[in-house]
């Protein structure tokens, strides 16, 4: 009995909202309401015009969408062409001049979403994939009831598996919240986006648990209790990824510290300075392809690499054939200089490219994520993983396997007996510096990506790449990539309990704690080199 | 580069010239006006574009014949983002230089630093910038927005305009968004907002790995609630957590953030596309078309010799503020301190937005407050505008300690948090509460 009631309902839902969706509301109304320049009747008319089924309504709204639909001087709406030119909003038809004064149509966020949710039910049958996907989604979004016929007809003409299954998901998200569908529909619905099993979904499924009959609340509680599962273990993988990515940022500010500190034993406060004259050099490259060759935008990253290692090394060198080697065996006195010289490339950076950020953009293949079983992955992320256990397998190769590796470590080893074997120690060591720098400059490159490039950059790393270098043990290239990848790990896995700033904290103390039990850091070298 | 580097030295010469005390002119011809702004360390970033903003109006002032017949000259000093460097540096200000008034400072922590300085000397200073309130001294004048002319505006906005019931108050760790946040707080409960649908975070300086925040923000919005983030984040975090939304796919339409300390400047360095739409709450944005404004970015244009400097907020506020003060001398015939502070209660001088600022007598001026959504060029397109102005509210009435509290500096009552419950002053000058 109950099930005929609700059909009968759903029939008497279908009979009212029939009439409405086929009323042919009028474009010309609409066109009126969005030339008013209030919000909200931009907001109706944006409504109106959906549900007009005026052959113009989707050029309109992705004119608007586009900022390209203008009110004239005289009250008409015009759309400006995407290659210039203009055209009469109402009527498609070209003008042979442009309007007088036309102002673009102001969007809001409201708009936005009437504007997205409108598109969505227009563009589920286009031509292009991507569209489609893209109308799905905003359907899922907006749960537009009126859009259900078009998405079931969608579904019918749909011949790409993925796209058809956000469609479906969309028509269960639309039927989970009608009340006119019936319990069956709902608990279909129900496992439909049980599969999905996202954030979205169960937001969906506890609106359901909440306000369903019994039978589809008791359907939605099981199908909470398997998303929230599913969603725990997913956090779990989730907080390891973004350890991994976070260590894989401190492995790259700390490997030119695990030279310069770690093999030789200077404490160098400039260290950060390098990775921000790495940043700024992919900076000025970006600028440089950006007014020469704007083609060539996508190409600036592998070509700053190289830039920057050899701007950074060169400053590297400088510095320590200007001031550090005077200071050898004074190691407070290279911290001060160090720091000094920090400061006075701060403040150079300063003057010449201004105090405020610069802008370095993320060429394409760096921008936006995807979707791994439910895991966002977003592909800068990906690309400073990659990037910096390469940098780091380069680092190994260039010290174990080739004749300038073999030296630093033997001058590291025993100056004295290096330099009887004819080695020209002094030149070794500004060879050495001028890596540890270079690679700072190579690591500027990866972190201009994610953070700003202002002068203050390096400043924000130097505690944390020290931190990594000591806990990892002075000296060992290894003990670095493992503390580096630890450290980020422990990091993300205490920020969601302790929050940031407690975090932190506490890594700190659990490092303090542990460098008085192991002074010499997870890896400790051994033998005679640790007593030089 | 070369090009750069000439203007470079150039403004440095100018900055010495007019520092150093003008050769020939005796000191009575000169009223000197001392500029407290961090030129090096990490607030250089804010703060040095509000040097060059109180150049430009001193030097302006000079063409229109000075002020009481005299020359004003500008006094630059850099406390280099150094909290006890800000305090020397007013003393020196004040005793040595003999500096008429003050504009400075940026940071809550940096104020406080000398205030007891002005204080002491009986100096005047004109802060300019948005901070958390809680605070009245007789010595100085807050150009800036208090907590009700910013925040609550920009949360009613939420409410009204995009129907928003879950509220993320995301903040960096230190004074102002912690009071900004527990107003807010007290603010959203009164208007009926659950417990758990508020959750306040905060992140330390310069954090720049947000992947589990925006992870969480996003866990938090898909609680079926329309949700928003309230930012009170500090500048140099901003742009890597903007980044990362934009990465997770956070659009304006699903999370809005509203940010009220991401103005112009700080969007310089982002690629804004994906942001559209993310908001600001602001007394003034660079977008705003009035008379008034395009004249004053068309002067700030040539003044700096560059046609892609943005304008922001705080150097609004100085241009109010000084102009207030020019005004106020003007009224007082000298530049005595008692009697200027005295006649600036009152004052009231064009904004640029349109309108009139007026100093109250609690030392805080009235202001429209606007709400802009941002752009894809980096600008922000005003999406609402308090139909009036509204006054700067030193103590907020959100907040047990301070809800009784009123700052009155006309006499006879002449003070900074005066308990009208108990109809006592708690003292000169602010106590902490």
């Amino acid at each position: 009995m109950p099930r005929l009631l609700c059909l009968l309902l759903a029939l008497a839902c279908g009979l009212l909202a029939a009439p409405v969706r086929a009323a042919p509301a009028d474009a010309g109304e609409a066109l009126t309401l969005i030339a008013s320049g209030r919000f909200p009747d931009i907001e109706k008319g944006v409504d109106l015009l959906a549900r007009s089924g005026d052959a113009r309504t989707q050029a309109i709204i992705e004119a608007l969408r586009d900022g390209r639909l203008a009110v004239a001087a005289d009250k008409r709406v015009v759309i400006e062409g995407a290659n210039g030119g203009w055209s009469d909003a109402a009527t498609g038809e070209a003008l042979a001049e442009a309007p007088p004064s036309p102002k673009a149509v102001r969007l809001n966020n409201r708009i936005r979403r009437a504007v997205e949710a409108a598109l969505g039910a227009l563009t589920l049958m286009a031509p292009d994939a991507a569209a489609r996907r893209q109308a799905a989604e905003a359907v899922f979004r907006s749960r537009d009831a009126t859009a259900l016929a078009t998405l079931d007809e969608a579904i019918a003409r749909e011949e790409v598996a993925g796209i058809r299954r956000l469609m479906g998901e969309a028509r269960a998200a639309i039927l989970l919240g009608d009340a006119g569908a019936s319990d069956l529909q709902k608990i279909e619905a129900v496992d439909i986006l049980a599969t999905r099993a996202d954030q979205d979904a169960l937001a969906l499924l506890r609106a359901a648990a909440a306000q369903g009959s019994p039978t589809v609340r008791e359907a939605a509680e099981g199908a909470i209790t398997a998303v929230e599962r599913r969603l725990a273990v997913l956090s779990m993988l989730q907080n390891v990824w973004y350890g991994l990515s976070l260590g894989s940022v401190l492995l790259l500010a700390a490997i030119g510290l695990a030279i310069t500190f770690g093999v030789m034993g200077i404490i160098n406060m400039a260290h950060g300075e390098m990775v921000m004259i790495g940043a700024y050099t992919t900076f000025v490259i970006q600028e440089l392809a950006r007014t020469h060759a704007p083609g060539l935008f996508d190409w600036t990253l592998p070509v700053a690499i190289p830039m920057a290692f050899l701007v950074a090394a060169l400053v590297g060198a400088a510095i320590e054939r200007g001031i550090i080697r005077h200071l050898y065996g004074r190691p407070l006195e290279t911290l001060l200089a160090t720091w000094g010289v920090s400061l006075i490339l701060q403040q150079a950076v300063r003057s010449l490219f201004g105090p405020s950020n610069r802008e370095v953009g993320a060429p394409s293949y760096m921008a936006g994520a995807f979707d791994l079983g439910g895991l966002t992955i977003t592909y800068g992320r990906l690309w400073i993983v990659v990037f910096s256990l390469a940098v780091f397998a380069a680092l190994i190769v260039a010290l174990k396997a080739t004749s300038f590796g073999l030296k630093i470590r033997a001058v590291t080893q025993n100056r004295r007996m290096a330099a009887s074997m004819g080695i020209r120690t002094p030149w070794v060591d500004t060879m050495a510096f001028a890596l540890g720098s270079g690679i700072a400059g190579v690591a500027g490159v990866a972190l201009s990506q994610i953070d700003n490039v202002s002068p203050n950059l390096g400043q924000s790393y130097i505690v944390d790449s020290f931190m990594v270098v000591v806990f990892g043990g002075v000296g060992n290239l290894w003990g670095t990539l493992v503390s580096a990848l630890t450290l980020g790990i422990a990091n993300k896995f205490l920020e969601p309990f302790a929050g940031a700033v407690l975090g932190k904290i506490l890594l700190l103390v659990f490092l303090i704690l542990f460098i008085q039990k192991r002074p010499r850091g997870l890896f400790a070298l051994k033998g005679r080199a640790v007593e030089a | 580069m070369r090009n750069r580097f000439q203007k470079i030295l150039a403004t440095l010469a100018t900055a010495a010239t007019i520092a150093l005390p003008a050769a020939g002119a005796s000191a009575q011809d000169v009223i000197k006006v001392g500029i407290l702004h961090s030129l090096s360390g990490t607030m250089a970033i804010s703060e040095t574009t509000l040097k060059d903003v109180m150049l430009m109006l001193i030097e302006e002032q000079n063409k229109k014949g000075g002020l009481l017949g005299k020359k004003l000259e500008a006094v630059v000093v850099d406390p280099a983002s150094n909290w006890p460097l800000f305090a020397e540096k007013a003393r020196e200000l004040i005793t040595k230089d003999k500096v008429a008034a003050t504009f400075g400072c940026w940071t809550s922590v940096s104020r406080k630093s000398v205030l007891p300085v002005f204080e002491e000397l009986n100096g005047i200073l004109f802060y300019p910038v948005q901070y958390e309130g809680e605070e009245s001294s007789r010595n100085i004048f807050y150009t800036g927005a208090a907590p009700n002319q910013q925040a609550i505006p920009a949360v009613d906005y939420l409410m009204e305009n995009e129907g928003v019931e879950r509220w993320v108050l995301e903040g960096t760790d230190y004074v102002y968004p912690r009071t900004t946040n527990k107003i807010l707080e007290a603010y959203l409960k009164a208007k009926g907002v659950k417990d758990e649908d508020i959750s306040v975070n905060y992140t330390p300086f310069g954090h720049s790995d947000w992947q589990t925040r925006v992870a969480d923000i996003k866990k938090f919005g898909s609680g079926g609630k329309k949700t928003a983030v309230v930012s009170t984040i500090n500048g140099d975090a901003n742009v890597p957590f903007y980044k990362e939304l934009a990465n997770q796919g956070i659009k304006a339409t699903d999370i809005p953030v509203v940010a009220f300390s991401v103005g112009e400047e700080e969007l310089a360095g982002i690629d804004t596309k994906p942001l559209v739409g993310h908001l600001a709450a602001w007394n003034y944005f660079q977008s705003v078309d009035t008379a008034e404004n395009n004249d004053f970015i068309a002067k700030w244009k040539a003044f700096t010799k560059n046609d892609k400097r943005v304008t922001n907020d705080p150097m609004e506020a100085h241009v109010i503020g000084f102009n207030m003060w020019v005004k106020a001398v003007e009224k007082a015939g000298s530049t005595d301190p008692d009697a200027v502070i005295d006649a600036l209660i009152g004052v009231s001088v064009p904004n640029l937005s349109g309108g009139y600022s007026t100093m109250m007598p609690n030392h805080h001026i009235t202001k429209p407050v606007l709400i802009g959504e941002i752009q894809e060029d980096g600008q922000f397109s005003v999406v609402s505008q308090t139909p009036g102005l509204v006054v700067g509210d030193e103590w907020s009435d959100y907040l047990d300690g301070s809800k009784d509290l009123i700052a009155d500096w006309r006499a006879p009552l002449s003070c900074g948090n005066f308990n009208a419950k108990t109809g006592k002053c708690g003292g000169q000058g602010p106590v902490a509460q």
